[in-house]
């Protein structure tokens, strides 16, 4: 099918339209089966996507803006793939798992849009495509925080908006610079990614231009020191909020890294090598060290998950096929473990109205099978063996021990703080005797929420154990890049480190 | 002894001068038409404005004689052409918005749209001449005619706002004569394209004088652009006059202005004069940043509005100090553009405006609190207003991110990096009084439940209006690429 990515960004937008007209009380079953719709959409692009090509596949091409070059590019490869059926994996599960009472159409229906914008940054080729639904992304996010969130929403939706309005202005200036240096270079005008990956660019032109896409990504990412707004972001989000920005918004940062940062900009990468990753350390050991301190126990997960971005980032500039496959995998367990993670506290929060640790005490006495399913993600985020958090997490960390041991060995205490503070939350919340005794009447898990949970669990052993169909076509896609990215290399400084980077040998 | 004139009638080439003829014989006849019969309804006179209008602009559009006519007066090129189109299609918009279901003074008389039309007249021969007299005297048909019609809403504060711009007018006014002054004692001619002659004969010497004239050039157009300093009367002028008028005046008394500073500064930016582009930059930079930070403190949605006209006005102006065919080009886009979603977000106020004074606040018509929890009652409304306002903003897929985004990619392929930057951040700025009145709408809980009070002024040919802008601010991504074939193809045609 020619048209099946246009398909898949645009179905859940035109079920949206079409939520408006159903009744309200149906509205839930209807967002269910359009999502799971949706995500049966992205699996067949799995189905048919060719393992064997690196390349772009399901590419479509309609000219848009003819005299400025801009036009409708789609297009996935490996890279994308993952990150289009999270997207709507996580959009079904949130949907199954939601549990907001008032103004349920309204929420139905801004999820759909944003899925929408969602799908549609992983699977633009062309920049100003990507740039809409990158812009786009955040109205309905907005609306979401700031309409059901908690007492503050409104201060953490406009704080969230603003950040990333920010942030993305100068990459915008960035593009038409880009744009503008296209067509400098070969006489024509195009904002498609790919002919961007081909163009040569010199070192110090590099470095701005660089410079000028970090601030957009490194705040959506968020790279300390713009990480204020995700505490409060996640603090007064609703569930649903929470996990559609953990799972897949803030991923779109770290893919932006590695669609147009690395590839188009290989020596100014190198170069800032160093840097980032000391900002990529201090995300990594400081928020662990922040998620010890917290009471709140989604304050704890949203630390957490900034520190575990941190090892994302660290993997990304590891420029071998190890350390990027490894973040772009870890990119997606971060995704299923940390949106479990915030249903799972989402979960407790809808029965006793808080998210204190203090609060509870013994639920693992009371909720047998919360404590159960809690346990294996909690294992899964600490990144044990078996669990889909460890693949990614070693990949990145392997790939990063090329570029600096020394550097590696202190992000990897990030990992052992991780254990730290979880298995604290988990031991406050869920074993010893049950402190307060209005917990001792807590339902277990629901048909309902069990529906949600389950799959997730499902997947992060199952991913855990044989992560092979999934790292495969990742990796060939980055294996491609990096070649790509050899080539256009113009300092000798960065042709030696991709040499160095990429010594590890397969085993035969 | 004077030669006797002897030209004869084929060389004044009158068509030229068709399409403000018809609109003077519009404004006549419904005076005419008044005195025979004085108890006709204002739809009549609208109707029959729009006519004029709509006529005006196939006359405009259709003619295809010589670039010069009326004693070479005139100059009907392609931005003449851009700025006639978007003058009589603004105004062909905004004047069914007098057919509102309550009634107001101004519309119950006739010379209302008599004057309107003068007042377009005025702006169309601005736009058509590069003679600085008729400029002159285009420039001061239409604001004397404004400051009527913005008076004619009897208010108090309606009677305020004219005297005030009426003041700062003449004031303009003496400016740009001073400035006429200058250069017709430089060069002997009134003339731009004669004084660009001799002015690059002579190399742009003496520089003070030159200085000086440019100095109140820019002062007077600055006044009619809302350039800084020169912007202290668009607030309280917004706020006196009727929301459509206000509307109105953000686009159409300014793309006049612009084609009017295009011709005259070009002069300057083309033979690279540095002190200009200078002064111009500083012009440009201030506008947009400082009246940003003023909106953000406004407790009115309308001051909010007029803050950030002058803002986008500081954009526009930009692109005149960039010079390029894209840049100019993309002022037009930009406008054209801007027009739409402006025109729908002064629409979307005029229709919840209510007769009775402080239903919602002791001042202001439009205090953000009347729009608390919109979305609640009114959906659609609330939708369409939070379009505009992201529209505003920039955010794509919208209608003045493409606006924005044509501008600023003309400012870095001409090498103004710096102003790009500023142009972005100040894009940042204003998406948070844009958001703002977002915020109210989608998530605050209303405080008036009852939603006949918000469309009190409604009627289907308002409805339409914001129907047609709403539909263009959203579609804007598929009108982009005809409007820029368009719009190039005049501007290059006319060697901008």
């Amino acid at each position: 099918m020619e048209s099946l990515l246009t398909l898949v960004i645009f179905f859940p937008a035109v079920a949206g339209i079409f939520g408006f007209m159903i009744e309200a009380k149906a509205i839930k079953a209807y967002g269910i089966a359009v999502t799971t719709i949706e995500f049966l959409l992205s699996l067949l692009l799995w189905i048919m996507f060719d393992s064997t090509n690196p390349g772009y596949q399901f590419v479509e091409h309609i000219p848009l803006i003819k005299e400025f070059g801009i036009n409708y590019y789609l297009g996935i490869d490996g890279i994308s793939l993952f990150l289009i059926i999270l997207s709507t994996f996580m959009t079904m599960v949130s949907v199954i798992g939601l549990t907001v009472k008032e103004d349920l159409k309204n929420m139905i229906i801004t999820i759909l849009f944003l899925e929408m914008t969602m799908v549609g940054v992983f699977a633009s080729l062309d920049v100003i495509l990507f740039y809409i639904f990158w812009e786009l992304s955040l109205v309905p996010m907005l609306y979401i925080i700031g309409a059901w969130g908690a007492k503050l929403r409104i201060y953490a939706a406009v704080k969230f908006f603003l950040y990333t309005f920010a942030g993305s202005l100068l990459m915008l200036v960035g593009i038409l610079y880009m744009a503008h240096l296209h067509h400098e270079i070969t006489g024509t005008w195009s904002f498609a990614i790919p002919d961007w990956q081909a163009m040569p660019i010199d070192f110090t032109t590099q470095l701005w231009l660089f410079a000028a896409f970090f601030f957009g990504f490194a705040i959506k990412v968020p790279m300390v020191p713009f990480h204020t707004w995700l505490p409060y972001a996640h603090g007064q989000a609703p569930t649903v909020g929470s996990v559609i920005l953990a799972a897949v918004l803030l991923k779109m940062g770290t893919y932006g890294f590695v669609r147009f940062s690395l590839p188009m900009f290989p020596d100014a990468s190198v170069y800032f090598i160093v840097p980032v990753a000391i900002l990529a350390i201090i995300m990594v050991v400081y928020t662990a060290m922040i998620a010890f301190a917290q009471e709140d126990m989604k304050q704890v997960i949203a630390y957490s998950s900034i520190s575990h971005m941190g090892i994302i980032v660290l993997g990304t500039f590891a420029m071998n096929a190890e350390g990027i496959t490894g973040s772009l995998f870890l990119m997606l367990s971060h995704g299923i473990v940390s949106g479990a993670l915030f249903m799972l506290v989402g979960v407790i929060y809808d029965r006793t109205h808080t998210k204190m640790m203090d609060q509870f005490g013994g639920l693992a006495s009371v909720m047998p099978k919360y404590a159960t399913i809690f346990g294996i993600m909690l294992m899964a985020s600490v990144g044990l063996p078996l669990t889909i958090g460890f693949v990614g997490e070693f990949l990145s960390l392997v790939g990063f021990f090329q570029i600096s041991p020394m550097m590696t060995a202190l992000a990897g205490t990030g990992i052992i703080l991780g254990a730290v503070y979880m298995l604290r939350l988990y031991k406050k919340s869920f074993f010893g005797p049950v402190t307060n005794p209005e917990n001792k009447k807590l339902k277990d898990l629901t048909a309902q929420e069990l529906t949600a949970l389950v799959p997730l669990v499902i997947l992060v052993v199952w991913l855990g154990v044989y992560p092979k169909p999934v790292l495969d076509p990742i990796d060939s896609s980055v294996k491609h890049m990096i070649v790509n990215m050899e080539k256009k290399a113009v300092t000798k400084e960065a042709k030696e480190l991709f040499v160095q980077a990429n010594s590890i040998k397969e085993a035969k | 002894m004077l030669d006797p004139i002897s030209i004869d009638y084929a060389a004044l080439n009158m068509a030229s001068l068709i399409p403000m003829i018809i609109i003077i014989l519009g404004g006549l006849s419904i005076l005419v038409i008044d005195l025979i019969k004085d108890d006709l309804s204002k739809s009549f006179y609208v109707m029959i404005s729009e006519l004029f209008i709509l006529l005006a602009l196939g006359a405009a559009f259709g003619y295809t004689g010589s670039e010069r006519g009326f004693f070479d007066a005139l100059l009907i090129d392609g931005i003449a052409k851009l700025g006639e189109g978007i003058i009589l299609i603004a105004s062909a918009l905004f004047i069914p918005l007098a057919l509102t279901s309550k009634r107001f003074h101004e519309f119950s008389y006739p010379e209302f749209f008599a004057l309107f039309l003068f007042m377009i007249a005025g702006f169309n021969f601005m736009v058509t001449s590069d003679n600085l007299i008729l400029i002159f005297v285009g420039l001061e048909t239409s604001s004397l005619a404004l400051y009527t019609l913005i008076a004619m809403h009897n208010r108090q504060k309606s009677f305020e706002a004219a005297i005030k711009y009426f003041t700062m007018g003449a004031l303009a006014a003496g400016f740009f004569v001073f400035a006429i002054l200058i250069f017709y004692a430089l060069t002997g001619s009134v003339e731009l394209h004669k004084i660009k002659e001799v002015l690059i004969a002579k190399e742009f010497q003496p520089i003070v004088a030159i200085m000086a004239g440019v100095v109140f050039m820019i002062a007077a157009l600055g006044f009619k652009l809302s350039m800084v300093p020169f912007q202290t009367w668009v607030p309280d002028v917004y706020e006196g006059a009727s929301a459509a008028l206000a509307g109105y005046m953000s686009i159409v008394p300014k793309i006049a202005g612009f084609v009017v500073a295009m011709r005259m500064f070009e002069i300057f930016v083309h033979a690279d004069i540095v002190w200009v582009q200078q002064i111009l930059w500083i012009v440009a930079v201030v506008t947009m940043t400082a009246t940003n930070i003023m909106a953000l403190v406004q407790e009115s949605v309308k001051r909010m509005l007029a803050y950030s006209s002058i803002s986008h006005a500081g954009f526009a102006m930009s692109a005149i100090l960039i010079g390029t065919t894209q840049a100019n080009s993309a002022l037009f886009l930009y406008w054209i553009l801007f027009t739409f979603t402006n025109l729908g977000a002064f629409t979307m106020l005029w229709v919840s405006r209510h007769k009775k004074k402080g239903v919602w606040h002791s001042r202001y018509d439009h205090p953000y609190e009347k729009f608390s929890g919109m979305v609640k009652f009114m959906p659609v409304n609330a939708v369409i207003m939070g379009m505009f306002m992201l529209s505003l903003a920039g955010v794509p897929p919208f209608s003045l991110f493409w606006g924005k985004l044509y501008l600023m990619s003309s400012a870095i392929n001409s090498g103004f990096i710096i102003l790009a930057l500023f142009m972005a951040l100040n894009s940042a700025i204003s998406v948070y009084y844009y958001l703002k009145l977002i915020v109210y709408m989608f998530l605050r809980e209303p405080k008036q439940v009852d939603e006949t009070i918000y469309m009190k002024n409604a009627s289907m040919p308002l409805k339409t209006i914001i129907g047609f802008a709403a539909f263009m601010t959203l579609m804007a991504a598929v009108l982009v690429s005809p409007l820029l074939d368009m719009i190039t193809h005049y501007v290059k045609a006319s060697g901008f």
